[in-house]
């Protein structure tokens, strides 16, 4: 079948160093992957294209991009699939990560989050001489979250992360819930008190909007979104219910609006009018962080002159925002 | 400079096992990949992990019996003997490590049957047990905060005093080239798969360790042991486990006829792998496949459990081949899978060479020897992988380092790859050169071999390597260079290529995963030998090495 694959470049040696669109009509066979065409166009039309790719088979975790705005495995990702009624696929680097070239991202602050949760079974008490004997629905249930492959899709398209680097995001939160779910992590009880009290902390479990994004992305159905839930309940249950990390979410939730969506986030800002200061005031700072961040790119890169204010605004805010 | 005592290149399974062994014996230890750990190629095993466990009844000893048969008796028996005692413990470890392993209803580890083996002594993770070991060692790595070198390419060995004293990396990301120093090297490099065109294997497996080491005059051993899988997806050659399998699946031909009755009529479908791919090869070849295929049919099985212990490999047909095998028989044929040769190791891991240690896929202990059996190569790599990092530990406190000029190694690299990216445009490709020899490879080299063909290959290779030497590299940047790579890799994979060719001519007779249309008989009396290659003046240099047998003398395989 014929097709046109529009990849976002991006040459960090070449002036100017601006990402640009490139247009590659190729001619594949019909069960061709996304992962396919891109191999394809490296090998056979553009050698300087660069890209991660290993498996071909959704296991390695190398392949995760934006492909048509959205989060996905190239790999797992069928082009006929994937073609608009024109014949065209779009794809671009994974989201919220700084891109390294074309579609290789860098995905040091992701590795440096898997880090923070301390990703190793923490037993207390001796080892047993053989295996753990623990029920297999406990395994087969932890299985689910093992399967993550640590491929970033869901972080590329996290919405709290857009706004919030600090924010542990889906892949770790998932990988910590595969501790605190684990019967032979934390305690006697398999209660892994330590790990939930710190992922109670800011930036941890709390921040999630739930909008849903990450469950989307994911290609392995690890659903790290319905893990942060569960999380929460540990945490409760453990009683790490109010905190700032649980008020810093229903504030967030409440005057961000819920799911994340972009066009929900627009609304109180074009109701109130972007002149109206006081009422945009009422808003929480992480909204405006949202705005000056280009998460409204629409409104603030075409319609607003006097961005420079907003954004001098928003930092007055930051600073006198109440210690985290 | 950079400088430690153990340095393991390759961060699977075998890598990362070898260096936490390395470190936990007080060793200054590093680990470089040129992918990030856990985009290992070890990902890729669904199937699992053998081990005989002695609390359920089982034992070494038939463990190892099951190798050996499975190997047509071309293993190293001492080496079996080491690995199938080891494979309990080692399990027990990953299992407190927090391999979320599948149990039983009492709540114990769960087993599932595997080809060859006369008993289920298979444990695994859904089928994803190569991924969740995987991930289960990088926290392990984690832990002990080895240094890593994330996304570095070794590309090059310094050799200095008659001794490997450190390797040159290029940093993907930068560009930059490194030299570190290290007093003994392991390498853990894995496959090379890609030397043949399909493979089930990853893109990343390209045999760079076995070919690095082989200049540096390492001996390869068994390289003529190719193992073809049965069961790759018609197309793209991903793999479809043996765990479908050994969950109960049929191999029917083009009428619906389990063909295997008439070639394996006790173990049928769960005959040792050469059995069931040389089978199918019949089939196919005597015109009862379709489309180059016979069919796997796991439908009688239940979508229950196919949901459950085969979900990844179900996605895998839905996906690559747009077959659910819940609902319908999926086409597969024999593939290239695995190699069972590679650098010739010592049960400690060591090479021939001084301070150069090899595990996993990359070495050649012979555990694996004409054939591998499913589900033991991960076994391998773990228990080899530990040994290799003690011992090279331990060997690192006996030595000192080798005092060469790091500006001097990465200076002579340096213009080596620069000659490569000024090479003018010639109309050819990288990708064009890389095809041409995977093909000859599957063409000559796979489940039926004979003279002729072998001959054409070599042949072929010597005109691939000609034009390799001039082919044009067209990415001329530094950062994330991949076409750079992908052509260092070729020049690794085409030594690879020529090693196995040469090998499996040596070889006058059928064993294991050799089958040569020419010689069809096993002839123990002059072929029960490992072949091993050199790099000699002009070319590779062939010996031969004998086979270590303690208790179990050879005879005629049947299934
Ligand atoms: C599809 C598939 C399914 C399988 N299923 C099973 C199974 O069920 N059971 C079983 O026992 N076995 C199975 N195997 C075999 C098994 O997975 C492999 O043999 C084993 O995982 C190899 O591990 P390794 O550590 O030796 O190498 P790998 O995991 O391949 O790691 C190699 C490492 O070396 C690094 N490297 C390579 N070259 C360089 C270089 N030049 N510079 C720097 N780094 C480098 C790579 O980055 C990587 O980190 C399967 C294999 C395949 C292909
Ligand atoms: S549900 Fe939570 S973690 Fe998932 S994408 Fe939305 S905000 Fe991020
Ligand atoms: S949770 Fe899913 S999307 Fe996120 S890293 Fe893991 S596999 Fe990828
Ligand atoms: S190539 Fe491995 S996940 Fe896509």
């Amino acid at each position: 079948m014929d097709l046109t694959v529009r990849v976002k470049r991006f040459n960090p040696e070449a002036e100017p160093r601006q990402p640009y669109w490139q247009d590659f009509p190729i001619s594949i066979d019909e069960n061709a992957t996304v992962l396919d065409t891109l191999i394809h166009i490296r090998e056979m039309v553009d050698g300087t294209l660069s890209l991660r790719c290993s498996c071909r088979s959704a296991i390695c975790g190398s392949c995760a991009m934006r492909i048509n705005g959205h989060a996905g495995l190239a790999c797992k990702t069928k082009a006929s699939d994937a073609m608009d009624k024109d014949g065209m696929i779009k794809v671009e680097p994974a989201g919220n990560m700084p891109v390294v070239k074309d579609l290789v991202v860098n995905l040091d602050l992701f590795w440096r989050k898997i880090v923070q949760v301390e990703p190793f079974l923490k037993p207390q008490g001796p080892e047993p001489e053989a295996e753990y004997v623990v029920p297999n629905e406990a395994m087969m249930h932890l299985s689910g979250v093992t399967a993550c492959i640590m491929c970033g899709a869901c972080v590329s398209d996290c919405t709290v992360l857009e706004v919030d680097p600090n924010f542990l995001g889906p892949a770790a939160l998932a990988k910590a819930y595969r501790f605190t779910a684990d019967p032979r992590d934390g305690d006697g009880e398999g209660v892994s008190r330590e790990r939930l009290r710190k992922l109670s902390d800011y930036g941890g479990m709390w921040d999630c909007t739930r909008c849903g994004e990450c469950v989307q992305a994911c290609p392995k159905g690890v659903a790290p979104m319905d893990r942060i839930m569960a999380l929460r309940e540990q945490a409760i249950k453990a009683g790490f219910d109010n905190n700032n990390g649980a008020r810093h979410t229903e504030a967030f939730t409440e005057s961000v609006g819920h799911s994340g969506s972009l066009n929900e986030l627009q609304l109180p800002v074009k109701t109130v009018g972007i002149t109206n200061i006081p009422a945009l005031l009422g808003f929480l700072p992480v909204g405006l962080r949202a705005l000056t961040h280009g998460k409204l790119p629409p409104l603030v890169h075409k319609n607003i002159a006097n961005v420079e204010f907003v954004r001098k605004l928003h930092h007055k805010l930051e600073e006198h925002q109440p210690e985290k | 400079m950079l400088e430690h005592d153990v340095l393991i290149i390759g961060a699977g399974l075998a890598g990362m096992r070898a260096a936490i062994a390395a470190k936990a014996n007080g060793a200054n230890t590093a680990i470089i990949s040129k992918v990030h750990p856990v985009r290992s190629h070890s990902n890729a095993a669904q199937g699992g992990i053998n081990a005989a466990l002695t609390d359920r009844g089982d034992n070494w000893e038939d463990h190892a019996y099951d190798t050996i048969k499975g190997s047509d008796f071309l293993g190293d028996q001492d080496a079996i003997e080491v690995m199938c005692r080891a494979a309990g413990r080692s399990l027990i470890d990953m299992e407190h490590m927090g391999v979320t392993f599948n149990r039983d209803e009492e709540g114990h580890l769960g087993t599932r049957a595997f080809g060859g083996q006369r008993r289920a002594r298979t444990f695994f993770v859904g089928d994803f047990t190569g991924q969740a070991l995987l991930h289960v060692m990088f926290e392990q790595l984690i832990k002990s905060g080895i240094q890593s070198y994330e996304e570095w390419f070794v590309t090059s060995l310094v050799q200095e005093e008659g001794r490997v004293c450190g390797v040159v990396a290029l940093e993907i990301r930068t560009g930059q080239l490194h030299a570190i120093r290290a007093k003994t090297v392991i390498f853990c490099t894995g496959g090379l798969g890609r030397v043949f065109e399909p493979s089930t294997n990853a893109l990343i497996v390209t045999g760079d360790g076995m070919a690095l080491a082989y200049h540096a005059g390492a001996r390869l051993m068994d390289m003529e042991m190719v193992q073809y899988h049965p069961t790759t997806l018609a197309g793209s050659g991903v793999l479809i486990s043996e765990a479908a399998r050994g969950e109960g699946a049929y191999l029917l031909d083009k009428n619906g006829e389990r063909f295997m009755k008439k070639y394996a009529p006790n173990m049928m479908e769960l005959a040792s792998r050469d059995v069931v791919s040389r089978s199918e090869q019949t089939e196919i070849n005597a015109g009862n496949g379709v489309n180059g295929c016979v069919y796997l049919d796991c439908r009688h099985l239940g979508e229950k459990l196919i949901k459950e212990k085969l979900s990844q490999i179900r996605e895998i047909g839905i996906d690559l081949a747009g077959a659910d095998m819940v609902k319908e028989p999926i086409p597969i044929r024999p593939g290239m899978h695995y190699m069972m040769g590679g650098i010739k190791t010592d049960v400690n891991g060591l090479t021939n060479l001084p301070g150069v240690y090899a595990a996993g896929e990359c070495a050649c202990v012979s555990v694996h020897g004409g054939n591998r059996l499913g589900a033991n190569s991960l076994l391998d790599t773990i228990v080899f992988g530990e040994r290799s990092g003690s011992h090279a530990a331990a060997a690192a406190g006996e030595l000192k380092f080798v005092d060469f000029s790091a500006a001097a190694a990465v200076q002579r690299e340096e213009q080596r790859i620069q000659a490569m990216l000024n090479r003018p445009q010639n109309g050819d490709r990288v990708a064009s050169v890389r095809l041409g020899m995977g093909e000859s490879m599957n063409r000559n080299l796979a489940v039926f071999r004979q003279k002729t063909g072998m001959e054409e290959t070599v042949q072929e290779l010597q005109e691939l390597k000609a034009r390799f030497a001039k082919v044009p590299v067209e990415n001329k940047g530094k950062v994330f260079n991949t076409d750079l790579v992908f052509a260092l890799e070729l020049g690794f994979m085409l030594d690879c290529a020529e090693t196995i060719a040469v090998s499996a001519l040596e070889r006058k007779d059928s064993r294991g995963a050799q089958f040569r249309t020419d010689y069809p008989k096993r002839d123990d009396e002059n072929w029960l030998k490992h072949i091993a290659v050199t790099k000699g003046e002009v070319g590779p240099e062939i010996s031969h090495l004998p086979v270590t047998i303690t208790k179990w003398t050879p005879e005629e395989r049947k299934y």
